[in-house]
């Protein structure tokens, strides 16, 4: 359930932890695991990394529900993480993101149809000089526009 | 201006070691390493300096170090702090792009004063460019020979590592960031025992904030006066505030202390498009919110902002103009807290929610008579009752907003409709 090349990951968050506090790792073990299963984590892929570390399938579950960046639903292959709160507010991300939506013909929380992208709403990014902003996997895209929105969208693969 | 974290913000590669040693870094470091600095004269020139904890609270830095039993046979741990999500906050950010040295320095300066081996550096998880930058400056002093054990045949050891978080703005508090790092929930622990007592592991621990951190190691390199005397009067030094919202030009800028607002303002290129300032929230959403007077005639500066009755906090500044309706900002404000209560306290868990729920009622157009008064008193519930400061975050807005106007409540709840927007 978790390939070897996860593990080697996984372990190299291990070691940066004192002798018997593996459990550390877990919030990043949980985002690889994640990442090779369709951006999601089930029940089985949780107590598989709850296992790997020798930790309670109930303590890597309370993890996995706290922190926002997990996801229980099926997502698209790309997320796009955008912005409202108030500097991104100010500068127009609610017309933008209904102006997404519109393009994507789906609402935020939805996934398009061909399982490409779908659009989540979050709180801010710390990039508020940037604002309007969103997130899609370790890229900022800062000072949206609607026509900027377009280009990064349609080169979405 | 840019004259600590941001002064090499014009030279090539700003975060490369190389452009960090050619300004004087990692001197400080260097004479630890041969014994010309003890932990006390540290302690002092950082008392001198008047170097208050740039995360939000303010805490002077130099008395925090002293407070960790140093003497003390067991593990100790420095962190910093660079969950950085407070609402209009985006300085830790750059510093973490464009001077990651800074903060490793001041990090291993921290660990020799409080005698702590291990540093761990909290990153928030989608702050992905910063973390790669600053892992690789952390594989650039290793390879330099500035960290690790026994460092340059000294007796100083200093390892330091990296944590990512996950997306959770309650991580930001110091103990729920202690908690997140042990693999757990992000939730707030009791105090006392502070962590410099009990914290990491169990261990004795102190946590500082990135802009903290990366302020140290000028400080020590020029002197504790030189800095405290960039500002004013229990505001040493500078500052950087992050000036966002409906500014022409939004930006990060490192400046004096004691700096009036409206010179501040106009560096951002001031309000846009021919408007006027309506309201200025001045350090991040969790500080009060100030009118438009009452901004104009603040300096900024923890006693200048505390006197125009808000915060200094962390230093990020929200300016809205006279398009601005304060209701909807309110509430997505109140969205924000509700979301990111952790639900350990019931004042906060319950009171965000009604909170949000009641502005959302009166920006729905079914908002009540008495609902400001209902507001006031959730507010005041959770105002001083809970474990952490989030709960107190939450309520000083919907406090500030309701008192500094009021009018454009009462009009939405009678008419259904925005006095600003229509």
């Amino acid at each position: 359930m978790i390939s070897n090349k996860a593990k080697k990951q996984i372990d190299a968050w291990v070691v940066k932890y004192p002798e018997g506090h593996q459990s550390s790792a877990v919030m990043e073990a949980l985002k690889i695991v994640q990442a090779e299963n369709d951006n999601r984590l089930t029940s089985d892929t949780i107590q598989a990394v709850a296992d790997y570390l020798a930790m309670p399938g109930i303590a890597a579950a309370e993890v996995a529900t706290f922190y926002e960046n997990y996801n229980h639903k099926p997502v698209g292959k790309h997320t796009i993480r955008f912005c409202h709160n108030i500097s991104c507010m100010l500068n127009g991300s609610d017309e933008l993101i209904t102006h997404l939506e519109n393009k994507l013909g789906v609402k935020t929380g939805e996934v398009t149809p061909d399982g490409l992208i779908n659009v989540k709403k979050v709180e801010c990014l710390g990039a508020c000089v940037g604002a309007p902003m969103f997130q899609i996997g370790d890229q900022y895209y800062e000072n949206l526009t609607a026509d900027k929105i377009d280009e990064i969208v349609d080169g979405l693969k | 201006m840019n004259e600590v974290c941001f002064k090499n913000l014009d030279q090539k590669d700003p975060w490369s070691l190389k452009t960090y040693e050619a300004s004087g870094g990692y001197s400080v470091w260097r004479k630890i390493l041969k014994g010309e600095l003890t932990p006390e004269q540290i302690i002092d020139e950082l008392k001198t300096s008047g170097l208050r904890g740039r995360g939000g609270a303010g805490f002077p830095t130099g008395l925090k170090w002293s407070f960790m039993p140093r003497n003390a046979n067991m593990q100790k741990y420095v962190v910093c702090n660079s969950d950085e999500g407070e609402p209009g906050t985006c300085k830790d950010r750059d510093i973490l792009r464009f001077n990651p040295h800074s903060v490793i320095e001041g990090m291993a300066i921290g660990g020799f004063v409080m005698n702590a081996t291990k540093g761990y550096n909290y990153i928030r998880g989608e702050f992905m460019e910063p973390f790669y930058r600053f892992e690789d400056a952390l594989k650039e002093a290793y390879d330099a020979g500035l960290l690790g054990d026994n460092i340059d045949g000294s007796s100083v050891s200093f390892d330091l590592y990296t944590h990512l978080g996950a997306g959770a703005y309650i991580c930001g508090e110091e103990t729920a960031l202690l908690e997140s790092l042990e693999g757990k929930k992000g939730q707030p622990r009791f105090k006392p025992p502070f962590p410099a007592n009990i914290g990491l592991f169990g261990m004795p621990t102190t946590i500082n904030n990135t802009e903290s951190f990366a302020s140290v190691p000028d400080i020590l390199a020029k002197g504790g006066q030189w800095f405290a005397d960039i500002g004013v009067a229990n505001s040493g030094g500078c500052k950087l505030f992050s000036v966002t919202g409906h500014v022409n030009k939004p930006a990060n800028f490192e400046v004096p202390m004691g700096l009036p607002f409206k010179d501040l303002l106009e560096m951002a290129g001031g309000i846009r498009e021919g408007r006027t300032l309506k309201a200025v929230i001045p350090g991040g959403s969790s500080t009060p919110v100030l009118t438009a007077e009452a901004a104009m005639a603040m300096t900024m500066d923890y006693d200048g902002i505390d006197k125009a009755g808000s915060m200094l906090g962390a230093g990020s500044v929200i300016i809205m103009d006279d398009s601005t309706c304060m209701v909807e900002t309110l509430t997505r404000l109140a969205h924000f807290y509700y979301d990111e209560s952790c639900g350990q306290c019931t004042p906060c868990r319950e009171g965000t929610g009604w909170l949000y729920r009641v502005l959302k009622r009166i920006m729905d157009g079914n908002g009540k008579a008495d609902d400001i008064d209902l507001l006031m008193g959730v507010q005041d519930k959770i105002m001083g009752n809970t474990i952490c400061a989030l709960g107190d975050a939450a309520a000083m807005p919907v406090e500030s907003f309701l008192r500094c106007f009021r009018e454009e409540f009462e009009y939405y709840i009678e008419h259904g409709k925005s006095m600003v927007k229509g």
